[in-house]
């Protein structure tokens, strides 16, 4: 028995000897993110941040040296995630954090930064109180939030003549908070609108028929969806084969995203109002196009939204650095503070010094189906500015700093 | 009434491949009594194997033909599971096996990973099948019509099987008692294989036929197991007309629970598991478990007796050792450490009731999350002083355990387990869906220690009283006399009543001191980590302790403690690499064959060979 416990602190010892001695050669930044369990929308996103690594690297690096980003699995346990962002900051010599999907691992990560006086960046979670009511100085995020996304779906259907809604979300906070930024914006800009049936499948467990008919149930005139992955899969088809879309107006959160949109092949649905990342359309020569281009030319694969977060995250980082001059992490953060980002896909990027998010906005459009696939047509990219809260509102979100 | 009806039907075309999985389930555990967690991963399986031959072969007959491949296929692995990692633990302490099963699905899924790919599959429609028939005017998709027409076939076919040929006398045997199947001269091994072989293909089977509906992805192993064992356990373990009534019944329930109460959508099953337990505590075609029927099993164990004075010389100077190490090592030493203690007193609580009092709970977690969650609610919403709040982790986790130990108690082997599971869901699921109260799983954060706790060394220190603490108070627990009332209680029920324990007390009392414990833990855990989310309560953190506690091994003091030590380093070890589950899983199938007493047992027995002092003579 004491024979085990001396292996245990053995390995205990082993574990903490082991990576310690690495010489400092380079910058390093923690990636903590869900590989295994979100696989799907890892990878890309991954790939991503290498395509971005490697360009930067081959101009030299940040400061002088190469930057480098070591990829830590979290499982998609909070816990998991704070530790690992203990490991690297303490022991790894990272010089600040990023990554993460799931909001509530990212929700973990900027409680854990704020409190050690660490800087995390968020890159893909997209739940508003990450920026807003949990938000804290030393969080930034980059991808445009919940609320934005749906703020642009609800202008577009406030021109419509749609009075009754039904919403189908999958039943967490992400899904809650979606459905309560559409109706708050969409009443606003047309009060008469009603909301005749809420849905919320378990998230990645959707009962397809039974959803289906319930909508069907209350005879909406539009409706919202914000399911993705394998249950937009089910709904689309159940849907589709039920007739429920004919006739409707359907708005999709992160629907028209090449992750989602893609695996329906054939039987992506027509005529939905979505959010997305038309990749395919891009003109060649645009910022754009150029990193499409590069990103096929270096993976041999199409790229995801979450090849372009991640390709913006590393981007973004690099240019934080070098704006700070040093790997300080306090210099780093204010460096954040209204940092311009030149030469990003969508053109310059800022993070903005009220709440820390960025500015980049999302591309919105309707679905097709041309050559067997579904895409985005008549698609535009939106700024975020216009579809966020006043700043007095924000400023009284957010806890006082 | 249309309407009814046409919910009615889809209720029962989505019936049929959850029976499909049910019934392998059921008859896997009927048979062997292995619970048998990979049985989702067979059906994962037989959907990626489905989506690849229906790709090959075209056209009706490539459909059909292609979903009875895969059947056969998933078959075929089943039966290699079982004869590589189960046959050499048949004979360890019950429930072991469920350990083993668990590495399996880390296998399977990073296989899965690397054969298909992340990205989801859409599944192929079933060919001619497109579309709705409209009945009363409202529309019913062809292929629901079709799966509703097959599930009563599937279950003629089943139980033409089991009642009607030898295999199904031998099988319908096993389940009654499988000692005297072997004594008469049947092939043990050959049945249980044939058993597992025929339950993961019925598992593949479902896979595989809801493809139309669906499709492949690599989270559908985790999504259906709950479901499946919830129909298990309501049909009655081991009964297939119970799984198919369970299926269709919780199957229609969740349909109209979508239209009347969608918000109900994550607990729903777990609110039927538990009513139908409480009503029928064997499930609706259940019968009641014989006593003794998997309880002991292999050589009768060693009496657990406190440690000597070497052992208590040598726990001190590892506690001491651990009081020194703040003084050289550096800072994530003492956090990786601090994790280690909390998950080691979280496996020692629930080593407590499983090793001592022979409960096995699979929602042990509601107490570590819930005590978690009671001290981080207080700390957010009034602003209470961390020492306050901290206290109130334990207290709030034995009145937890003091409510739902009321209702379970009187339960006992695996639909005890399944009672405790369904609270944890529901525990879960306040936390999850009150977001007015508990921020749903944007969960709660900025739960900091107090100033002067509110760093590595002190906070380490902190941990390490307490937890030692509570572990040591544990032990001293079980070498009193009123653990040694459980321990009657497990080994002898009718015995210890005879001599006047009320075992049912006893054991209701030994499960709330766990829950205190338990509780204890997550107080430790929040403020360790700054925020607390409702993962803390999941399933899969019930497990992680079941597992550790069979790994370090049941029948021993020092298991949960030893275990919970090892999963700690070797997980932190391994999730550096690309395919770390794969390796994992190898690691705990590894462990499992090597040592089916657990790690602390089979390390014991090889001392006292090496040492030649067989101490069960001598008693």
């Amino acid at each position: 028995m004491t024979l085990i416990r001396r292996t245990v602190l053995g390995m205990i010892a082993a574990t903490a000897l082991a990576p310690a001695a690495m010489a400092q050669d380079t910058i390093k930044v923690g990636e903590i993110n869900h590989y295994k369990r979100m696989a799907a929308f890892a990878e890309p996103y991954k790939k991503g941040i290498e395509l971005a690594l490697s360009e930067i690297n081959a101009d030299g690096g940040v400061l002088g040296k190469p930057l480098e980003f070591v990829f830590r699995d979290d499982q998609g346990d909070p816990a998991e995630a704070v530790k690992i962002a203990e490991e690297l900051m303490t022991r790894e010599g990272a010089v600040m954090f990023t990554g993460t999907i799931l909001s509530h691992v990212g929700l973990a990560l900027s409680s854990f930064a704020a409190e050690k006086g660490y800087l995390y960046l968020a890159s893909e979670p997209l739940a508003d109180s990450l920026v807003w009511n949990s938000g804290n100085p030393w969080t930034f995020r980059l991808r445009a939030s919940t609320w934005v996304q749906a703020a642009m779906l609800a202008e577009e259907a406030a021109k419509t003549d749609a009075i009754t809604y039904a919403t189908i979300a999958p039943n967490y906070a992400y899904g809650q908070d979606a459905v309560n930024a559409f109706k708050e914006n969409l009443q606003r800009l047309k009060p008469e609108v009603e909301f005749v049936a809420e849905q919320w499948p378990a998230l990645f467990n959707i009962d397809a028929g039974a959803e289906v008919q319930a909508i069907e149930r209350a005879k909406p005139d539009a409706i919202y969806n914000v399911t993705f992955g394998s249950d937009l899969a089910k709904l689309v088809r159940e849907g589709g084969d039920r007739g429920l879309f004919d006739g409707r107006s359907v708005y999709g959160l992160l629907t028209g995203e090449p992750e989602y949109l893609e695996p329906l092949g054939d039987e992506a649905p027509e005529g939905w109002y979505v959010t997305g990342f038309p990749w395919y359309a891009f003109d060649e020569g645009t910022p754009a196009g150029t990193f499409v281009a590069a990103y096929e030319a270096a993976t041999g694969e199409t790229p995801k939204i979450g090849s372009l977060v991640g390709y913006m995250t590393a981007q973004s980082i690099a240019a934080a650095i070098n704006t700070a001059g040093s790997t300080d992490g306090d210099a780093i953060r204010q460096a954040f503070e209204d940092l311009t980002v030149d030469d990003t896909p969508i053109g310059a990027l800022t993070y903005r010094a009220i709440d820390n998010q960025s500015t980049l906005g999302a591309w919105v459009g309707t679905t097709a189906v041309e050559d067997g696939k579904g895409v985005m047509v008549d698609w535009e990219y939106k700024d975020p500015a216009p579809y966020m809260p006043s700043d007095e509102d924000i400023t009284a979100m957010r806890p006082a700093e | 009434m249309a309407f009814f009806l046409a919910q009615f039907l889809t209720g029962l075309a989505n019936a049929a491949a959850l029976f499909l999985v049910a019934s392998g389930l059921s008859l896997i555990f009927g048979v062997t009594r292995i619970v048998n967690f990979a049985h989702g991963s067979f059906y994962m399986l037989g959907a990626f194997i489905g989506i690849t031959l229906m790709d090959i072969l075209p056209g009706h007959v490539g459909f059909w033909g292609a979903i009875l491949l895969t059947g056969l296929a998933v078959g075929v692995i089943g039966a290699l599971t079982e004869m590589i990692v189960l046959r050499p633990i048949y004979r360890a302490p019950e429930l072991f096996q469920l350990v083993a099963t668990f590495g399996v699905i880390l296998v399977i899924q990073d296989l899965a990973l690397m054969i298909w790919g992340a990205e989801d599959k859409l599944g192929p429609r079933a060919p001619g099948l497109r579309g709705v028939w409209r009945i009363f005017g409202e529309p019913v998709p062809k292929y629901d019509i079709v799966l509703i027409a097959i599930t009563p076939f599937i279950l003629f076919a089943l139980w033409y099987l089991i009642t009607k040929t030898r295999l199904g006398i031998l099988v319908r045997a096993a389940t009654q008692d499988r000692e005297m199947v072997g004594a008469l001269g049947v092939n043990q091994a050959w049945l249980f294989t044939g058993v597992f072989a025929l339950g993961s293909a019925l598992a593949g089977l479902g896979g595989a036929l809801q493809l139309p509906k669906g499709g492949a992805d690599l989270l559908m192993d985790f999504n259906i197991i709950g479901e499946v064992f919830v129909v298990v356990v309501i049909g009655g373990m081991g009964s297939l007309p119970g799984a198919f009534i369970a299926a269709v019944l919780i199957s229609v329930l969740n349909v109209f629970g979508v239209t009347y109460l969608p918000q109900s959508t994550l607990v729903l099953m777990y609110v039927v598991m538990a009513i139908v337990l409480i009503i029928r505590p064997w499930g609706i075609l259940g019968r009641e478990e014989a006593a003794g029927e998997h309880g002991q099993v292999g050589s009768p164990e060693r009496p657990i007796r406190p440690y000597g004075p070497k052992g208590i010389a040598l726990t001190s100077a590892f506690v001491l050792a651990l009081a020194l190490v703040p003084l050289f090592a550096e800072q994530f030493v003492l956090t990786l450490i601090v994790d280690m203690i909390v998950f080691a007193l979280f496996a020692a609580s629930l080593h407590f009731i499983l090793g001592t009092g022979g409960l096995v709970s699979f929602g042990h977690a509601a107490f570590f999350g819930g005590g978690a969650y009671a001290a981080a609610l207080l700390v957010f919403h009034t602003g209470t002083p961390m020492e306050l709040a901290f206290l109130f982790a334990p207290l709030a986790a034995g009145l937890l355990a003091l409510a739902i130990g009321w209702f379970c108690i009187r339960l006992s082997g695996v639909y005890f387990a399944m009672l405790t599971l369904a609270f944890s869901q529901l525990v879960w699921s306040l936390a999850f869906q009150w977001r007015d109260v508990t921020r749903g799983d944007d969960g709660l954060v900025n739960i900091w220690p107090a100033e002067w706790l509110n760093a590595p060394a002190p906070f380490y220190y902190f941990t390490l009283i307490l937890g030692t603490g509570g572990i040591i108070f544990l032990r001293h627990v079980i070498h009193s006399p009123f653990g040694y009332a459980l321990r009657a209680g497990r080994d002898s029920p009718r015995q210890a009543e005879a001599m006047g324990i009320d075992v049912k007390r006893v054991q209701y009392a030994a499960f709330c001191l766990a829950g205190i414990m338990a509780g204890l833990a997550g107080g430790i855990f929040v403020f360790s980590k700054g925020s607390v989310f409702p993962t803390v309560l999941e399933i899969g953190e019930s497990f992680d302790a079941l597992i550790v506690v069979f790994l370090g091994g049941v029948k021993t003091l020092a298991g949960g403690v030893v275990g919970a030590g090892f999963m700690t380093g070797v997980e932190d070890w391994l999730t550096r690499l690309e395919y770390w589950r794969l390796l994992l899983g190898l690691v705990i199938i590894s462990v499992v064959i090597l040592m089916p007493e657990g790690i602390v047992g089979t390390l014991s027995t090889l001392w006292r060979k090496i040492r030649h002092t067989d101490e069960e003579t001598i008693r």
